[in-house]
């Protein structure tokens, strides 16, 4: 049987060209970058070069973006980073209710240090409240985050519209785009937002690296202090081959860019139109237009997602879910309560994400499967006949 | 991960289904939790005749269900009451441990089955 993987938001698969231009890094080309003799300056200018590939993917300066471990370590720098290091200004901090954990925890982290933190709702299909945000903004206010995307709803945040309020009130703007990178246009300029969180494995780069985009230089408190590397702000040895691998991705995925857009759109929506039209009692959830394009996610009443993934991949069909029972801490997806899913419709919850491997065969085998499996949990459930 | 007879029973589990007109039911657990079981029992000369169940949960919820109607099928109503959780999960090839609570259920479902029957008669 063949493997259909429709996880993409979780991995995807390092790029043949990807891993070509890393290996040399490992062996041959291993010096430390921060060693004055030829061969250590000739990688530190490489890493340079990296740099310039991320910060054009991103429309960014090449001096305004930061390698880290991950796209987790740029959203703990972006939110906590900014804000430690801006004490005057105040401290409270906004951000939606529907970040990555990666967000949601740092603020848990600097309420411990004396800060305030606002959580800004979103509605039925996932989209942040503009209005409530200017509410929400005090004098103190030193950070609004908000994601680019989410990568379990799908829904695309409107950005531009919140760094106009921002801006006007003087307050940082933060946006964690790893679910969107890649998949759509992602500019910084046309954002207008201050930091911005990149991840390597989810653009067809490596594990193990990611990056922050800061504007102008802004000052940022260290998370890992350290030498000298990425000019003081994050200490320790460039993970030089991970940088050479988040580089090259990101050069693909520019030029991708268009072409992607276009066929992920396609699949998508041929996948929810089929399981819309093929099932009974299931919902779409996040933004039926406003979402990303190789996005498709839902709730299939009456059954357990778990149970639905692993009756899913014996049909070789891989894909996630944000089921209460999936999670190891056995708590429900805070993003379907947050855009006000019923507690045992969300435990039904099924996230398709794509990239341009996938083909129109895979999406109607998908089609095909996915009811068949539905209606045999739902022969075995007890809630079904009520539902 | 889930052991082999886990993936087994949750694959082709035994004895789903439902009881019409059942001696006793017994149901547990909330769909909004993740988890919910029913049980229907048929009791014959005190003994278990035939058990059913309906499962709404994950992988080791279904199994679990599975597992506990064929080890109380055929015993006396006390000897079905005295299967443990751990018995169901040993049974299993164990249990992951953030799991352990849905053989809780399944022992409790059947129990409460039990309760129901001998609660009319």
């Amino acid at each position: 049987m063949n493997k259909i993987f429709l996880d993409h938001a979780s991995a995807t698969p390092v790029k043949k060209d990807v891993l070509d231009e890393m290996l040399p890094f490992f062996s041959r080309d291993f010096e430390n970058p921060s060693t004055v003799y030829d061969r250590g300056m000739e990688i530190k200018d490489r890493i340079e070069q990296e740099r310039a590939r991320v910060a054009n993917l991103v429309n960014a300066k090449e001096g305004e973006i930061i390698f880290t471990s991950s796209g987790a370590e740029a959203n703990n720098l972006a939110v906590k980073g900014a804000a430690l290091a801006r004490p005057k200004k105040g401290k409270h901090i906004i951000v939606s209710a529907i970040e990555h954990h990666s967000v949601l925890n740092s603020a848990r982290f600097l309420e411990r240090q004396g800060y305030e933190t606002s959580f800004l709702n979103v509605d039925k299909y996932g989209l942040v409240d503009l209005n409530r945000l200017e509410d929400l903004i005090r004098p103190e206010t030193v950070l609004v985050s908000v994601m680019h995307a989410n990568n379990e709803i799908g829904t695309i945040e409107p950005i531009r519209e919140i760094s106009e309020i921002t801006k006007q009130k003087d307050v940082l703007l933060h946006t964690d785009a790893v679910a969107s990178l890649g998949n759509i246009e992602v500019d910084v300029e046309n954002l207008g937002v201050d930091l911005l969180t990149i991840s390597s494995p989810s653009i067809g780069g490596p594990k193990g690296v990611g990056a922050l985009y800061f504007k102008n230089n802004m000052r940022l408190m260290p998370l890992i202090h350290g030498g000298i590397q990425e000019k003081g702000r994050r200490g320790g040895t460039e993970n030089v081959p991970g940088i050479v691998g988040l580089g090259k991705a990101a050069e693909i995925a520019k030029k991708e860019l268009f072409q992607k857009e276009k066929n992920l759109t396609q699949l998508r929506d041929r996948l929810i139109n089929g399981v819309l039209d093929n099932i009974d009692k299931v919902r779409l959830t996040g933004h039926p237009e406003l979402r990303l394009p190789g996005h498709a996610s839902f709730c299939v009443e009456a059954i357990e997602g778990e149970a639905l993934i692993f009756m899913l991949s014996a049909s070789g069909i891989y894909t996630n879910t944000g089921s209460a029972c999936a999670s190891k801490a056995l708590k429900t997806s805070p993003v379907l309560i947050a855009v006000g899913t019923p507690e045992d419709v969300a435990q039904g919850s099924v996230v398709f994400t794509f990239d341009t491997s996938n083909t129109q065969q895979e999406i109607d085998y998908v089609v095909e499967t996915l009811p068949i499996v539905s209606a045999r949990l739902r022969e075995m459930s007890p809630i079904w006949n009520a539902a | 991960m889930y052991s082999e007879i886990v993936m087994d029973h949750f694959a082709n589990p035994r004895n789903v289904g439902e009881i019409q007109n059942p001696d006793g039911l017994g149901q547990v657990g909330n769909p909004a939790c993740g988890d919910m079981m029913a049980f229907y029992i048929k009791v014959d000369d005190n003994k278990l005749s035939d058990i059913k169940y309906k499962t709404f949960g994950c992988v080791a919820a279904i199994a679990v269900s599975s597992i506990v109607s064929e080890m109380a099928n055929g015993k006396s109503l006390d000897e079905a009451k005295q299967i443990s959780k751990k018995a169901a999960a040993e049974a299993l090839g164990g249990l992951p441990k953030e799991k352990m609570h849905c053989s809780n259920l399944g022992a409790e479902a059947l129990v409460k089955a039990i309760e129901d029957y001998e609660s009319k008669n």
